[in-house]
């Protein structure tokens, strides 16, 4: 009997979830169509904006070298820069960003290289700005090779081999296997955030709508006038928002999946040597057990949602209960995606931010068995907790009856 | 009839949505502490406050509360088509309740109050706000439901339809019964015909306008 009126209010509260078009948008739209949209039309900005200054021919003044001819020419057949003409504002010209960057070559610079004097080649930049960061880069590379062809030049005089200035090489070698490393780790962090988000998201509107809303709208009571429990009333509820909630985070990990696979087809190409490749890939192993973990997770959120939503008059009140909660929850999910905060014992009872650390670690398809069975068991009882507490607060009168 | 200060109050007691005092005592048999779920189940509630899922079309609507109510899907039907035949609501069944003009909201929401067949009915106003024809609809099926044995407590300030309706008549103040009898009983002792009269002269020493207070 008492499942039966669970799943009468159940399916009736999924009917009128199914035609409120808010819900609709949460559930399916954001996760579906605005998600993808937005990370894969960033990331493609991003990347365009980047090969676009790697593309364009900055422009660089020369400041003296007029008695270094051989260094001003190799300068000229830089590929991909243009050497125009000094004009007195060049420092204003650099921090307005019209010009990149400008090469002070010392007077007498061939001559004092000759008489191996100790000297510098200055080059004016913008720091931090992509433009000027990218043609430094150029022009650095030009002097460093030209230094190199320099000291090359005085050992063989000498009769000197090239170890004399290098004996050894010092390189790291990465032997974490690609998929668990460099930018993945980021990766992971970023798409337990995503999951705590959306699973937050997803069912904040159900909740307020299902409680606050239908005190505003009157028919609180009328369902109130029902002989159905309050008990079964708040969990066929509850069942509600909790759907509503893991089908938001379900639909953006495939989404997401799907939208990285997308861009991974569309960027084989560029990646030159010397960057580090990011491969964006969620496997079906790794979302299933992101899924899973945020199982009991949507159970407290859906519960601590309902809780609060069901104390407030009406759906703005809730909203500005839920507002605040939003930022408690995304806190941790955001701390998770640093690089250093790493799972211990202690980190690994704190609701929200232990199931975002796991959930890293799980996308990159690390399995820290222990930590899984204390995080599981730990959200799970938060989670029974919470639920327990919404449904103690449905049964007073005080709070359903708030006038 | 009761004014609407204690009016509320009083029928969330009587029907539970609050929790009642110890001393309100049984209903159908079922303590109201005890079982309260047993005492809505007999109990049909309808007042100006509860309203309409504005989601789920007029059939659904009924359906719903048929199956809190525990009626199997065979007796749902039947008790769906003879109100819906009754109350002639055939031609918005299936239209969201959002959608509906207020005669058609209040004939749901009888329907919504009636389709588990509950010996007792609380009617709060169910005529306010609705054109005569609508109006008639309603009084004309209360009506029937008092001839088919049913307890119907039913509050209105429409004098006419307490002369029409009512068996006995309570008349309620600042939450005091002023008086209480049939309408014969009460034309006698206040030797008045018209039932307004009589509320007037037996309201009149203890009123105190709204203001006031």
């Amino acid at each position: 009997m008492s499942a039966r009126n669970i799943g009468i209010v159940y399916k009736k509260e999924l009917t009128e979830a199914l035609r409120d078009r808010r819900t609709l948008i949460v559930m399916f739209i954001v996760p579906l169509v605005l998600f993808p949209l937005v990370s894969v039309g960033f990331g493609a900005a991003i990347a365009a904006l980047i090969g676009k200054a790697r593309e364009e021919t900055p422009k660089v003044m020369v400041i003296g070298g007029q008695d270094s001819p051989s260094v001003l020419s190799g300068l000229n057949k830089v590929p991909k820069i243009q050497v125009v003409p000094l004009e007195a504002n060049w420092k204003d010209q650099v921090v307005n960003k019209q010009i990149p960057v400008v090469v002070e070559i010392p007077e007498g610079f061939e001559r004092s290289l000759a008489e191996q004097k100790e000297q510098t080649v200055l080059i004016h930049d913008y720091d931090g700005d992509l433009k000027s960061d990218t043609a430094r880069g150029k022009i650095e590379k030009y002097f460093n090779d030209y230094r190199d062809s320099v000291v090359k030049d005085r050992l063989a005089a000498r009769n000197l081999p090239v170890t004399v200035l290098k004996p050894f090489e010092v390189k790291p070698h990465n032997v974490a296997p690609p998929e668990k490393s460099g930018g993945a780790l980021f990766f992971g962090g970023f798409i337990a955030y995503i999951v705590v988000f959306l699973c937050l998201n997803g069912g904040m509107h159900p909740a307020m709508d299902l409680t606050a809303g239908e005190k505003e709208r009157g028919t609180m009571e009328t369902i109130l006038s029902s002989p159905i429990s309050r008990t079964h009333l708040v969990l066929g509820k509850f069942l509600l928002v909790l759907t509503t909630a893991l089908t938001t985070a379900a639909l953006s990990v495939v989404s997401m999946a799907i939208s990285f696979s997308i861009v991974n087809a569309l960027h084989t190409k560029p990646v030159q040597a010397g960057e580090s490749d990011v491969t964006l890939h969620i496997g079906f192993g790794a979302a299933l057990s992101v899924f899973i973990m945020a199982l009991p997770l949507a159970v407290l959120f859906a519960s601590v949602l309902l809780t609060i939503s069901s104390f407030a008059k009406s759906y703005k009140e809730a909203q500005s209960y839920i507002t605040p909660l939003l930022f408690i929850v995304i806190l941790p999910a955001i701390a998770a995606m640093l690089p250093g905060v790493e799972l211990n014992l202690k980190l690994a009872l704190i609701p929200v931010l232990n199931v975002s650390l796991l959930c890293k670690e799980l996308v990159i398809g690390t399995y820290h068995w222990n930590y899984i069975a204390i995080i599981f068991a730990s959200t799970c009882v938060y989670a029974v907790a919470a639920l327990f507490l919404a449904v103690k607060m449905f049964q007073r009168e005080s709070v359903l009856f708030r006038s | 009839m009761i004014r609407s200060a204690v009016k509320f109050a009083l029928w969330t007691t009587s029907v539970l949505l609050a929790y009642p005092a110890r001393s309100m005592a049984c209903s159908c048999g079922h303590d109201v502490i005890e079982q309260p779920e047993k005492v809505r189940a007999n109990v049909g509630f309808l007042s100006t406050a509860t309203a309409l899922y504005p989601r789920l079309t007029a059939q659904e609507l009924v359906e719903y509360f048929g199956r809190l109510n525990g009626l199997d899907e065979a007796t749902l039907k039947k008790r769906i088509d003879d109100i819906f035949n009754r109350l002639d609501m055939n031609g918005f069944r299936d239209r969201r309740c959002d959608k509906l003009s207020t005669g058609m909201k209040q004939k749901t929401s009888i329907a919504r109050t009636l389709v588990h067949d509950p010996p007792v009915m609380i009617f709060d106003e169910p005529t306010i706000g609705l054109d005569v024809m609508t109006a008639r609809t309603i009084t004309a099926f209360i009506r029937e439901c008092r001839d088919r044995g049913k307890t119907v407590i039913f509050s209105t300030h429409v004098m006419s339809e307490v002369e029409k309706l009512c068996d006995t008549i309570g008349i309620i103040q600042s939450g005091k019964l002023l008086a209480e009898g049939t309408l014969a009983q009460l034309r006698q002792k206040y030797s008045e015909n018209d039932l307004e009269e009589i509320f007037v002269k037996i309201v009149a020493p203890h009123y105190v306008p709204a203001e006031a207070h």
